[in-house]
């Protein structure tokens, strides 16, 4: 096939010119398409895509995008063009245009440019890897995430998006590993337990002194992790190598020494650098030195030490009450706690938790456990006021306590993520997930106790009669095999026959003996309901209506299920209704919460499908399956209308059958439209054209999906 | 060369098995034996359950017979069966009713493995009436003083299905095992395995790397049992992380991305 011939100016503008709207945005694409056309007509279309890409999200940024683009070509290859224009869309969801223009701007930063081969590691790939290994590492577990800027708050690690700073994707991904280790060893060599920001008010000039102060403080992490990590701190060493920055000045020689010794601590390293400031020049950071961002540390410890304080007072007061239970005579007054540090080389952090009540040792409880290393880690030791069990109502369990904070508290505050499950979101224009873009509640029905389950019931009475029957006979069951080769009994007629064949001389058969089978359904199955305003009237009753039938059957035939119900108004209020947990009995609150099942919002779908795979997932089972029950198309109040939202579902359907779960979906649906077999594609399903045949036909689904 | 034939019940232990314990399980262990309480060991896999038992059957002297349980395991399996022979149907007894009759010790492996229904033959077995009926006979076997039931079982499945049952768990004096301390488990895979001190505290610490692991993105840690394995390769020269990859990362995941993980941990430690 001979190649394509590359497009002219002229029909590149045209595109462009459509893509971004020019008849209302005024932008001047001659320029760029002019570039464009003389690259190769693959190279051409690839770019364009990437702008239609960009486009989808914001124009000005697909305008800022294309300019710079034509620029960087001969400069970066595809992956890191594609990390450069995700990145700037993901700071257009995080932060708006400004920020995002920012970063198409700084392109000739993004990539250090003067390196040619552009073998960059690019952190959303490493990111799994980078995870896992962080969490390897002992001491409080650390998050990680995208930043311009190198740092740790304490909590969380952050890191460039990505690195190119040396010539192959192995080394580059080694300086990722080496950035991890570094801020580990920060958070876990106590780098924080100095209170940085008050020495930096008393200097004149901050930030010279900062920057000596981490020159020095990298080298005793330096020498923490040649001890804790030797075969990475080579590693380390050939990084150094490879950029020239392996020879130390003479004057921090013999500093080096001194702060490589195991008891060296940041309280020394402050001292050093007041003593050499103003003698000794700050070195210029190594390419693996991380940067210090001490509000947001201060900030972030400030917090977490008063939870923590909190939670190990109530976890005392916890230990006096049980020991009270169990013996009446124990006084609850006047009680003395301890935590000590008891030194033991061999473990790895060097010492273990000893906790005591009046000088007798007891055994911590995994929480005191937990907050004890994660104190120690950030003050060195456990001080007195934290061996203080609370007193009653001296603090608002809420305050402490990992409960859900109430959705509609949240809602009016700012921070209208906390507290919610964040999912992603697949964009089609983008071909990528939006991050953490769905903000995901779980929300409690208002039970109705009426009498609409009875009345259902009485209503299917026939029906439901009939589906006991059946059900029943799909059971778990013990069957009696016959003529096994072995078996708990024996098979007489089988030996009768063996006998009267050995008798005749011939052959006779090893199959003598009964055995008992049991047949195991093992499936756990969670039903998905379209809680969207769409299904007001019929649609809701008939939904509910089946719930109640399929209650009963499910019942009669032992399988493990729940029920929730979905609905979403907008990206950061999507909602997940409970209305039947899987270690929930079906009893008078669930029914009464099957009766309150009200049309709400609209019918945002793909993060229901993703959170409740999830919790899906939690349950052990042979056969997991998902079962949505909706009225067709997806809809919701910003862009998730038309493709957006079929593409996202049949999306998070995929993820769904690829995490090992079968998806299959019924729709109430009188058109049976035609973008159904494209959305639900990945799932089986069914479409119900008459709304009143719902509650006859889900139950006759289930029992032909499950035998 | 031929392998020795036993029966489960002439198996002896004859040397002493190495065990190196962690707390006073053995003490605990021998006063259950004397006041003939049946007991159960709890703890994740590979931590030394089954190498005390032939610690302690070597201790008392006493044949150990162990049964690996299976989510098909019969309660005939356990008490016994009818099987034919020279076309007469002969009776043959189960490793249960064989360690009754022979005063052994049973050590029942992964009970919750079992079928519900096969757990419950020994619940008479572990009270205090200490019989094992055999329906199939019409009999009851009644233990001797000598015979001692131990099962094993480990928590960390946090599975709704394989919970033990109260009416099982309360019939039996528990012991917690977990994996020993670092010195102890460093120790240990010296003796075991002839490697060096520096070598083994190195594997030791790699180990605890993945026990942080579990429950974000490993369903367990790396077991002693596992350090074993791989000081053992270490031994016959192959590399440090080689030998981890091969005997501990690829035994503890088959997902990709945390097979890398578990590759730079190690490369970063040794
Ligand atoms: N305390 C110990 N003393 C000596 N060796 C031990 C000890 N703990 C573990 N080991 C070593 O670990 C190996 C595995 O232990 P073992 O087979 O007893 O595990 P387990 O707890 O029975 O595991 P599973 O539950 O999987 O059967 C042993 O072969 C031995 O090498
Ligand atoms: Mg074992």
């Amino acid at each position: 096939m001979a190649a394509r011939p590359p497009l002219t100016a002229l029909e590149i503008e045209q595109q462009l010119d459509s893509l971004l709207d020019v008849e209302f945005s005024f932008l001047k694409t001659a320029a760029p398409a002019a570039i464009l056309a003389g690259l190769e007509r693959q190279e051409q279309d690839y770019i364009i895509t990437w702008v239609q890409r960009v486009a989808s999200t914001n124009i000005q940024l697909a305008y800022q995008f294309i300019t710079h683009a034509v620029d960087a070509l001969d400069s970066m290859d595809k992956r890191i063009i594609e990390a450069w224009a995700l990145h700037a869309m993901d700071t257009y969801d995080q932060t708006g245009l400004y920020k995002a223009l920012e970063v198409i701007r700084t392109v000739r930063n993004f990539v250090q440019l003067s390196h040619e081969r552009n073998a960059g590691a690019v952190f959303e790939e490493q990111v799994g890897v980078l995870g896992h290994f962080a969490h390897g590492l002992s001491g409080r577990k650390l998050k990680l995430a995208e930043a311009e800027i190198t740092y740790t708050d304490t909590e969380t690690i952050y890191l460039p998006p990505l690195l190119a700073h040396l010539p192959t994707p192995d080394q580059n991904f080694l300086l990722y590993k080496a950035l991890v280790a570094l801020l580990w060893a920060q958070t876990r060599f106590g780098t924080f337990r100095i209170k940085l920001s008050d020495q930096l008010q008393q200097q004149p000039e901050p930030e010279n002194f900062l920057a000596l102060f981490q020159s020095l403080e990298t080298l005793r992490l330096e020498a923490c992790l040649e001890r804790e990590l030797p075969g990475l701190f080579r590693d380390m060493q050939t990084l150094k190598t490879s950029l020239a920055q392996n020879n130390l000045p003479a004057a921090y020689q013999s500093l080096a020494k001194r702060l490589a010794q195991a008891d060296t601590t940041a309280e020394d390293v402050l001292q050093l650098t007041c003593e050499q400031f103003g003698k000794l020049q700050p070195l210029p950071p190594l390419c693996y030195q991380p940067s210090l961002q001490i509000e947001e540390v201060e900030a972030c410890m400030a917090k977490r030490i008063e939870m923590e304080k909190i939670r190990v007072r109530v976890n005392l007061a916890k230990i006096l009450e049980e020991m009270q239970k169990e013996n009446r005579a124990f006084e609850q007054q006047e009680h003395k706690f301890d935590i000590k540090k008891i030194p033991d080389p061999t473990t790895p952090d060097g010492f273990q938790i000893e906790l005591t009540l009046d000088d007798q040792p007891i055994a911590p409880p995994e929480e005191v456990k937990v907050l004890s290393n994660s104190i120690i880690q950030d003050l060195g030791d456990i001080p007195d006021e934290y061996l203080v069990p609370a007193g009653e109502g001296e603090y608002d369990p809420r305050v402490f306590e990992d409960k859900q904070q109430d959705p509609d508290d949240v809602w009016t505050g700012t921070y209208h993520e906390e507290g919610a499950f964040l999912y992603k979101e697949w964009d089609y224009r983008r071909q990528h997930y939006r991050k953490n873009w769905c903000a995901v509640r779980e929300v409690n029905i208002t039970p109705v106790y009426d009498d609409f389950v009875d009345s259902t019931l009485h209503k299917y009475s026939g029906l439901v009669k009939h589906l006991r029957k059946t059900f029943e006979a799909m059971r778990d069951e013990d069957r009696l095999l016959k003529r096994q080769v072995y078996g708990d009994g024996v098979d007489i007629d089988a030996l009768v026959e063996a006998l009267a064949d050995a008798h005749d001389g011939s052959e006779m058969s090893d199959r003598l003996f009964t055995r008992m089978h049991r047949v195991e359904r093992n499936i756990a199955v969670v039903f998905m309901v379209d809680m969207s305003g769409s299904t007001k009237g019929w649609i809701n009753e008939a939904e509910r209506e089946s719930l109640v039938l399929l209650s009963e059957t499910l019942e009669t035939l032992g399988d493990r299920y729940a029920i929730y119900g979905f609905s979403g108004l907008a990206r950061k209020r999507c909602e997940i209704y409970r209305i039947k947990e899987f270690d929930e009995p079906y009893n008078e609150e669930i029914k009464a919460r099957i009766s309150g099942i009200q049309p709400k919002d609209y019918t945002r779908m793909g993060f229901a499908v993703r959170h409740l795979s999830h919790i899906l997932n939690e349950v052990e089972a042979r056969t997991r399956i998902l079962i949505t029950l909706s009225d067709g198309k997806p809809d919701d109040y910003d862009s998730y209308r038309g493709d957006y939202g079929i593409e996202d579902t049949r999306r998070a359907l995929l993820e769904a059958r690829r995490e090992g779960i079968h998806p299959y979906c019924i729709t109430i649906d009188r058109e049976a439209r035609d973008y159904l077999p494209h959305m639900y594609g990945p799932a089986a399903y069914t479409v119900i054209d008459e709304v009143r045949q719902l509650p006859l036909k889900v139950s006759d689904i289930y029992r032909r999906l499950t035998t | 060369m031929t392998a020795r034939v036993l029966k489960p019940e002439e198996y002896y232990i004859e040397n002493e098995p190495y065990y190196e314990s962690i707390g006073d399980e053995i003490e605990v262990f021998e006063a259950a034996y004397r006041q003939k309480l049946p007991v159960l060991l709890k703890g994740p896999t590979g931590c030394g359950k089954t190498r005390f038992m032939e610690h302690i059957a070597w201790r008392l002297q006493k044949p150990l017979i162990t049964v690996s349980c299976h989510d098909d395991l019969t309660a005939s399996d356990l008490v016994g069966r009818y099987l034919v022979k020279g076309g007469e149907t002969t009776w043959v007894d189960g490793p249960l009713a064989s360690a009754v009759r022979a005063g052994g010790i049973c050590y029942l492996d992964e009970i919750v493995e079992a079928r519900k229904d096969t757990m419950v033959v020994i619940h008479p077995l572990a009270d205090d009436r200490r019989v094992l009926p055999v329906e199939k006979l019409g009999e009851l076997l009644e233990a001797p003083d000598e015979f001692c039931l131990a099962i094993s079982y480990n928590p960390g499945y946090q599975s709704v299905l394989k919970d033990l049952k109260q009416s099982t768990r309360q019939r039996f004096v528990a012991l917690e095992f977990d994996y020993p301390g670092a010195e102890l488990e460093t120790n240990i895979i010296v003796k075991e395995t002839g490697i060096n001190h520096e070598l083994a505290s190195k594997l030791v610490k790699f180990a605890h790397m993945t026990r942080n692991l579990k429950g974000s993105g490993l369903e367990e840690g790396a077991s002693t049992r596992l350090l074993v394995h791989a000081a053992k390769l270490i031994t016959d020269d192959v590399s440090p992380v080689t030998a981890c990859h091969c005997a501990i990362a690829q035994a503890l995941t088959d997902d990709t991305e945390m097979l890398v993980a578990i590759n730079e941990l190690s490369s970063s430690l040794f």
